[in-house]
């Protein structure tokens, strides 16, 4: 079952325009270092990486560490230059892996 | 329809949560800025996942032979104001009843399906669903004869002393408010965002889940969920904050 | 707390800061983490880290070290001739030093980045950033965090 994601970004954008994406997705991102009831830290389970393709190109990635907060967010931004669609794929522990896409219109 | 409701929400972030003049805060106030940033931008808030989530199991069905909630609601937006007007009174069960025990209702009585337990994700998504319709909107409980009763029964738990370190709520949210306990600022203590996403849980939680810590941290019982008890509380809560906006879903802390 | 009685509020200051060693349990095998200078020399390498150009936003006082928002901007045209390839953010007192490392480039239009970070207690971050051309910048930020007041244990 897909974890549930927010994205946020401007559906149409200006050619040649810097457009902010913002995106989330509901993880625990259990660090490992955090006792259970019993006293004894909760095994690890976190995502490990984060990328966003535009038109099949990686225009921001990232390696995440168990300092990042549950239910991850970035913020970051590209440089809208065609019409397609951005991809955001999130990989994690426990062979964790999700796909979302979105399209985004040029003008 | 949503232009206008982000143009009232830019105006209300812009502004307090309570009117000039009115000495009460939101616990919004006593939160840094990055804080309230989460709280104020619904593409940075962690609750709208839960919102997101809420707007799925409204349009679903539970099973075969049961309507979902659109099914008798309509679109979720027909619910504007029902939050803000909670804890009500319930006819059937000659009691007042707070938001997530209405919504178990409806799950028992119109789906014939068995009650969430507190706290449930689903729960949650729903009680989050339900709430943002109401976002911006003054709490306004009905002035209900019956309730008032609850409702002063309420404000007697809120000033009694509870647990082995033998606090009431009223001593920190009332005659502390301002102040700070280890650290941390002491707000107000109204209730106008739950269900919140709580910094500190990492995590969704309602209103009872948030007094429950309370309560234990003054070493008393906690009241139970959905409990006579726990509503009045609620109930006083609600007329306390009368006339302040709603924030649901709040980030806090 | 401006009055009440002093064994009430020992006994809450005690609660909070017994249940605040609970949050962190090292697990007993690991070892103590390398200091943050050493992870800082190793991103830089043989390039010398200068401390301009990058910016780290963070509060300087958190309200929850469960989730703290941070943005790193660097000076940057972000053009193909001229721009950031990667940001590191490394703590000095969590369990362990990295936080993330991101990368960008002329497609990014901007090097401004944003997330939630986890802070066990009050420390320095350090945020770095390497340009194309190979040279290292930086910034390091002070923050404070202080713990709940009162704790309650894992949602049942």
């Amino acid at each position: 079952m897909a974890a549930r994601t927010l994205i946020q970004f401007p559906a149409t954008a200006r050619r040649g325009e810097v457009v902010q994406v913002r995106v989330t997705i509901a993880h625990p991102m259990e660090s490992g270092f955090r006792p259970g009831m019993d006293g004894r830290p909760l095994p690890r389970d976190i995502l490990r990486r984060f990328a966003c393709r535009y038109n099949g190109e990686t225009v921001f990635s990232a390696e995440l560490h168990p300092a990042i907060a549950a239910n991850p967010y970035f913020a970051f931004h590209l440089v809208a230059d065609q019409g397609g669609t951005l991809e955001f794929e999130w990989q994690g522990d426990h062979g964790f892996a999700q796909v979302e896409r979105r399209p985004i219109q040029v003008a | 329809m949503r232009r206008a409701r982000a143009a009232v929400l830019a105006l209300l972030a812009a502004s307090a949560w309570a009117a000039p003049g009115d000495a009460r805060r939101s616990g919004f106030e006593d939160m840094g800025a990055s804080t309230q940033a989460m709280q104020r931008e619904d593409a940075m808030n962690p609750a709208m996942l839960w919102a997101a989530e809420g707007e799925q199991l409204w349009g679903r069905a539970p099973s075969a032979s049961s309507r979902s909630c659109a099914g008798c609601h309509g679109e979720p937006a027909a619910l504007r104001g029902v939050a803000a007007r909670y804890p009500a009174w319930d006819e059937a069960l000659a009691r007042p009843v707070d938001l997530n025990t209405r919504i178990n209702l409806c799950r028992q009585r119109h789906q014939g399906q068995p009650a969430w337990p507190a706290e449930h994700e689903q729960l949650l998504s729903l009680e989050t669903l339900v709430g943002l319709q109401s976002r911006g909107m003054p709490v306004a409980p009905r002035p209900d004869p019956r309730m008032a009763p609850h409702a002063a029964r309420g404000e007697a738990l809120f000033r009694q002393r509870m647990g082995q370190l033998e606090l009431s709520c009223a001593q920190c949210h009332e005659e502390r408010a301002g102040g700070r306990l280890a650290g941390s600022p002491i707000p107000q203590g109204h209730a106008t965002g739950y269900p919140i996403y709580r910094l500190e849980w990492q995590g969704m939680g309602s209103l009872w889940r948030r007094v429950r810590g309370c309560m234990a941290g003054v070493r008393a019982e906690p009241f139970a969920a959905g409990s006579v008890e726990f509503t009045q509380l609620e109930a006083y809560l609600a007329n306390r904050a009368a006339g302040m906006a709603v924030e649901t879903p709040g980030v806090r802390p | 707390m401006a009055s009440g009685s002093t064994p009430r509020r020992r006994l809450l200051l005690q609660a909070g800061a017994a249940a605040a060693a609970q949050v962190l349990v090292r697990p007993a095998a690991a070892q103590e983490p390398p200091a943050l200078a050493a992870l800082v020399a190793q991103f830089a390498g043989p390039q010398k880290v200068r401390e301009e150009r990058v910016k780290l936003e963070i509060a300087q006082l958190v309200d929850n070290g469960n989730v703290v928002p941070m943005r790193v901007t660097v000076d940057s045209p972000m053009t193909a001739d001229d721009h950031v390839t990667e940001i590191a953010v490394y703590n000095e007192k969590n369990p362990q030093r990295e936080v993330a490392r991101f990368q960008v480039g002329p497609r990014s239009g901007k090097a401004d980045v944003s997330t939630r970070i986890r802070l066990a207690t009050s420390q320095q971050l350090v945020a770095l950033a390497r340009m194309n051309d190979g040279t290292v910048w930086a910034h390091k930020v002070d923050v404070i965090v202080v713990l709940a007041a009162c704790i309650e244990e894992a949602k049942p």
